[in-house]
């Protein structure tokens, strides 16, 4: 028991070691202790979904996981979704939409929108809303958004993808 | 805000999980999914000396049917206990009740186990464990303990779990044949709590009910089980009349406490829409014709 626990993890596939402090949840430990700065803290308490991320293939709320508990784990933030290309086509189809806007709720969209394409790759217009849901936009009304999910699975139904 | 210090340890086995919590003392809590606790330690509303993070004990995972019950280990998460075949199968209506709860990034870590010992009267699956009439089966360092669902909520997030257990599974009567369940509510957004529900499962014999049992959540301080309404549908069938009946005789038994959405009388409005709704979607199959 104790205040800080040490832990050791991969970021996108790159193994890292800590000691972090007991209380800080994942969000602040990319944040602050790694500098990945893609990931956003917003409500802290799982309401808006701006800090979407994965731990082991899943998507979670980062402000609702403890960095000390993710020894072992694997985590993937927007950094890694973006060099890897995995979401290249979604990212491409947010900028033709202008589906960002001010930009502080798209990579936990992102994430949050490549989960639900993997699980429903041709998912209706309700599906993605109702998919959706659990990450807040202020700027776009949402429409916008919805478009480039819609159009990413329809381009990916037309050409699918060799991954 | 961010959460206040405290410690934390992990525990890889109930022998450990009470050990910890023996050396820690009363001020510890434990730690499963979080998606309740965490938030609950962002607001401050928390303040425990040590996070026990018991996510980790296999012998509070796995799905099983044995002995005629289905038994859900206590960290099934809301996401497999929605992507189960047993739970499809088995309990069909946990598995209905599973898109209402929260949202995808939440259901990947909240526990079933999680969700009953927080005991949020306007949550799905405390109200389907009543409907169902579910099974908890605490553990404390001395044994096991069953306790009926019915019996478990005792007020406002306050369950009949001592100081010293926790849950380590939850029990479901297997559904017998011709037995059908739904789950509804009435939520503002999509994932958000919601201001009304109802959970209703009943066996029909040609077109009347047999043994319903109605469950509403959100309109108390636990799930509440609407005993006057079961008494008007029990034996009639699912007609305009008698759901008519259900829904006045529903209306005299719920006292619900005004919250943010609206006050009683609003509430109770819902809880009578939702009662038609479900013994309507019921009475044409319920949720195995839904799917």
């Amino acid at each position: 028991m104790s205040r800080e626990v040490q832990v050791s993890l991969q970021v996108n596939g790159e193994a890292v070691s800590r000691r972090v402090e007991a209380r800080q949840h994942l969000i602040d430990f990319l944040r602050l202790e790694l500098g990945l700065l893609g990931s956003h803290t917003g409500c802290e308490h799982g309401v808006c979904g701006a800090c979407t991320v994965r731990v082991d293939g899943r998507i979670v709320r980062g402000c609702l996981v403890l960095a000390a508990s993710l020894d072992g784990a694997s985590v993937e933030t927007i950094e890694g979704l973006s060099d890897s290309k995995e979401i290249r086509d979604l990212q491409d189809a947010f900028i033709l939409r202008n589906a960002c806007q001010c930009g502080y709720c798209t990579p936990g969209m992102l994430l949050a929108a490549a989960a639900l394409l993997k699980s429903n790759p041709r998912p209706t217009r309700a599906e993605i809303r109702e998919y959706l849901a659990g990450n807040y936009c202020r700027c776009t009304g949402y429409h916008a958004i919805v478009d480039a999910v819609e159009a990413t699975a329809a381009a990916r139904a037309r050409s699918p993808r060799q991954d | 805000m961010k959460a206040p210090p405290f410690d934390y340890v992990r525990a890889n086995t109930l022998a450990e999980v009470f050990q910890l919590w023996r050396e820690a003392g009363p001020e510890a809590r434990l730690l499963a999914g979080g998606q309740s606790l965490i938030a609950a330690l962002a607001f401050r509303l928390s303040e425990p000396s040590v996070l026990i993070d018991i996510s980790r004990v296999a012998d509070l995972t796995g799905i099983t049917v044995k002995d005629g019950a289905l038994r859900v280990g206590a960290l099934t998460t809301h996401a497999e206990l929605g992507a189960n075949a047993l739970v499809r199968q088995h309990a069909p209506l946990l598995g209905e009740a599973v898109p209402l709860i929260a949202h995808p990034a939440i259901r990947n870590r909240g526990t079933l186990g999680g969700s009953l010992a927080y005991a949020d009267p306007a949550a799905e699956l405390p109200a389907c464990c009543v409907a169902l009439g579910a099974t908890i089966i605490a553990r404390s360092a001395t044994g096991e303990r069953r306790i009926a669902a019915e019996a478990f909520f005792l007020s406002l997030y306050a369950t009949a779990l001592a100081a010293n257990e926790l849950i380590a599974a939850v029990e479901f009567p297997l559904r017998k044949p011709g037995e059908r369940s739904t789950i509804l509510e009435l939520a503002r957004r999509s994932g958000d709590y919601a201001m009304a529900g109802i959970v209703a499962r009943t066996a029909f014999e040609g077109s009347r009910l047999v043994d319903p049992r109605i469950v509403l959540f959100g309109v108390g301080e636990v799930p509440v089980m609407a005993i006057r309404a079961m008494a008007a549908l029990a034996g009639r069938p699912a007609e305009p009349a008698s759901i008519a009946a259900a829904q006045a005789a529903l209306a005299q038994e719920l006292d619900p406490p005004a919250d943010l959405n609206g006050g009683a009388d609003m509430k109770r409005h819902l809880a009578q829409v939702l009662l038609a709704r479900a013994i309507g979607r019921l009475a044409t199959g319920g949720e195995a014709r839904a799917q």
